[in-house]
C-alpha cells in the first residue's frame, strides 16, 4: 500500500473553515471589533454587522430573526433548549421524552434532570435507527413537558421523521425540541415545515469555526435562561456577541444552502462508498440507506476491531471515525449501534466516514481500496473467522 | 491516539504472527463483547519456549502487546515466562494509555493460559496462577 494526499472522511465530527467564511469574518476582527451593545458608531457598526447575520440565519432554517439565539456551541444549545424548557415547564408536568441514540450533550442532559426530579422515557429505534413511533405515542401523555429527538443521528446517519414526532408531541400539549447539529447544511431544515419550538445547530459542523452555535426558540416559547447577566440577545443570553463567529456561520450556512442541490452529488458518492465497502464479505450497513445524511457511510465488518482500522486508515492517509469501544475512555461500544440490535461484537467493528462537497469519486474509491486491504489485513491476524464464530468458546 | 512509537512499531510490523500447528499449549483468553481475544500457541522443548506464535482481536494495543509479549517469552524457559507481569509489557512498549493497560493484562494472561494448557497436555499437575478473575473489560488489575 502506498502512500497518497490525505483523504478527509470525518465531516460529521468537524469541518474545515471555508476560505470564503474566513474572508467573512475577516473585517469583524480588524474594522468591526465594537460592541454591538455600544450606542457609539464603533458599536452600531458592528450591531448591523449582528442583525445582517440574524437576519440571514433566520431565512435560511424559515424563522424570524427575533427567534434565533447564538450560543457557544451545539452542546450548550442543547443543554439550553432542554433544561431551559424543564424550568418552565407547566405544574404536573415533569416527564421528558428522548431516544436512546441521543447525542451525549442530550443524552446527558436528560441524565441530569432526572437527578431533579424529571422522568426521563428514553425510546427505541429500530434496526435501521428509526424511532418507535409506537412507544412514543404510549408514552407521551398530559405530564410530557418536552419531547427532545435528534432531527439526524451523529453515527449512522438516520433521519427522523420529526414532522411527525412535533405533531403528537403539539397533540400532548408537549414542546418539541430538535438537535439538528448534524443535519443543518447537509439537508434541507426549516423549522415551520418540521413544526419544532426549538431547533439547535452548530458551526463547525458545516463549514464555520469551533465556538459557535444557535438555538432557534419559536416566538412565545417560555425557556429559563441558561447564562444569566446582560441584555444581549433580547435578554436571554447574556454575553458579548461574538460577532467574527456569528458573521462566520451566517456565511457559511448561507453557502451551505446554496450547495444543497450539489448535496445529491454527495449522496451519490456515499452510495458508492457504501456499495464498495458492503461488498467486502461479513460486513453490514448500520441505519437506513435512504433515510440518511447524504454524506454519511457506517459500515460494521465481523471478526476485526474499530480502532485497530482506523489506525491503520490513518497510517494510509485516511481520517474516519468508530464506534468501538477502544475509541473511547468508557471501553463501551456506541449506544447508537447497540440501541439499533447491533451485537456488540459488530459494533467493536463499525467504521463511520462522513463525505462533504470536498471529497472526490477517486477519495471514494481510495477509501474502498484500503478498507479493503486493511479488513483483510487485521482479518488475517484475528483468532475470530466464520469457522471459528461459531464455536464460540472464547470468554475467560 | 496517544501511542509510542514502540507500540505503533508493533502495531503495524507485529512479531510472530501466526499459528504452530500441533503447538505444545495454545491460551485463548479475553472475549469478543469487550472487544479483545487473544490466541497464542506455544512450541516447547526441554522446558524452553522455542516458539511462539498469537492471533489478537482488538485495538492496536491489543494487537502491540500481544507482539511484544511473544517477543519477550521466545527463547526463554517457562518458568521465566510466568515471570513475565503485565507491567513489564507496558515498559518494553515504552508505556501505554491508561486506559489501554487492560491489553497488557490480557498478554499476560495469554501466556499463562498457553502454559497452564502445556502443563495439562503434559500431565505435570502444577496451577498456574492467572493475575486476575475478574470479568471486567477494562481490568488493569491493582484493584
Amino acid at each position: 500500500m502506498e502512500k497518497e494526499k490525505r483523504i478527509y472522511a470525518d465531516n460529521a465530527a468537524t469541518t474545515p473553515v471555508l476560505p470564503e467564511v474566513v474572508e467573512a469574518m475577516l473585517p469583524c476582527f480588524t474594522e468591526l471589533w465594537g460592541n454591538p451593545s455600544s450606542l457609539h458608531a464603533d458599536g452600531q457598526a458592528a450591531a448591523e454587522k449582528l442583525i445582517a447575520a440574524r437576519a440571514t440565519i433566520a431565512n435560511v432554517i424559515g424563522a424570524a430573526p427575533s427567534e434565533i439565539y447564538f450560543t457557544s456551541c451545539g452542546s450548550e444549545s442543547d443543554n439550553w433548549a432542554i433544561k431551559g424548557a424543564a424550568a418552565m415547564a407547566k405544574n404536573g408536568r415533569n416527564k421528558i421524552i428522548t431516544s436512546k441514540i441521543e447525542h451525549p450533550a442530550v443524552m446527558n442532559t436528560c441524565k441530569s434532570l432526572e437527578k431533579d426530579g424529571f422522568t426521563v422515557a428514553y425510546i427505541g429505534v429500530d434496526e435501521k435507527g428509526i424511532l418507535d413511533m409506537n412507544e412514543l405515542s404510549s408514552e407521551l401523555d398530559e405530564t410530557t413537558a418536552i419531547v427532545a429527538i435528534m432531527l439526524a443521528n451523529n453515527e449512522i446517519g438516520t433521519i427522523q421523521p420529526i414532522k411527525e414526532i412535533a405533531k403528537l408531541a403539539k397533540e400532548a400539549g408537549a414542546l418539541m425540541f430538535t438537535d439538528a447539529v448534524q443535519a443543518v447544511g447537509s439537508i434541507k431544515v426549516d423549522v415551520k415545515e418540521l413544526g419544532v419550538d426549538m431547533l439547535a445547530f452548530s458551526g463547525h459542523k458545516l463549514g464555520a469555526p469551533k465556538g459557535i452555535g444557535a438555538l432557534y426558540i419559536k416566538k412565545g416559547t417560555r425557556v429559563k435562561n441558561l447564562i444569566n447577566g446582560g441584555a444581549q440577545e433580547n435578554g436571554k443570553r447574556a454575553g458579548t456577541e461574538n460577532l467574527p463567529y456569528i458573521v462566520g456561520l451566517a456565511k457559511a450556512l448561507e453557502i451551505a444552502d446554496q450547495k444543497l442541490p450539489d448535496m445529491e452529488r454527495v449522496r451519490a458518492m456515499r452510495n458508492r462508498l457504501i456499495d464498495g465497502l458492503t461488498k467486502i464479505p461479513y460486513s453490514k450497513l448500520n441505519g437506513d440507506r435512504d433515510m440518511r445524511l447524504p454524506g454519511n457511510a457506517n459500515v460494521s465488518f465481523a471478526f476485526i476491531e474499530g480502532e485497530s482500522m482506523l489506525l491503520w486508515l490513518d497510517i494510509m492517509g485516511i481520517s474516519a471515525s468508530t464506534g468501538s469501544a477502544c475509541s473511547s475512555k468508557s471501553l463501551e461500544p456506541s449506544h447508537v449501534l447497540l440501541a439499533t440490535g447491533l451485537p456488540i461484537e459488530m459494533a467493536h467493528g463499525s467504521l463511520r466516514f462522513s463525505l462533504s462537497h470536498m471529497n472526490t469519486e477517486d477519495e471514494v474509491d481510495r477509501i474502498i481500496e484500503v478498507v479493503t486491504e486493511v479488513v483483510a489485513k487485521l482479518r488475517a491476524m484475528s483468532p475470530l473467522s466464520a469457522e471459528a464464530q461459531n464455536e464460540a468458546v472464547y470468554v475467560k | 491516539m496517544a501511542y509510542s512509537a514502540k507500540v505503533m512499531d508493533h502495531f503495524t510490523n507485529p512479531r510472530n504472527v501466526g499459528e504452530i500447528e500441533n503447538a505444545d499449549g495454545v491460551g485463548t483468553v479475553g472475549n469478543a463483547k469487550c472487544g479483545d481475544i487473544m490466541q497464542m500457541f506455544i512450541k516447547v522443548e526441554n522446558n524452553i519456549i522455542t516458539d511462539v506464535k498469537f492471533k489478537t482481536f482488538g485495538c492496536g494495543a491489543a494487537i502491540a502487546t500481544s507482539s511484544m509479549a511473544t517477543e519477550l517469552i521466545k527463547g526463554k524457559s517457562i518458568d521465566d515466562a510466568l515471570k513475565l507481569t503485565n507491567s513489564a509489557v507496558v515498559e518494553a512498549l515504552e508505556g501505554l494509555p491508561p486506559v489501554k493497560v487492560h491489553c497488557s493484562v490480557l498478554a499476560e494472561e495469554a501466556i499463562k493460559s498457553a502454559i497452564a494448557d502445556y502443563y495439562k497436555k503434559q500431565g505435570i499437575d502444577k496451577e498456574v496462577e492467572m493475575p486476575c478473575d475478574c470479568h471486567d473489560c477494562a481490568c488493569g488489575v491493582e484493584h
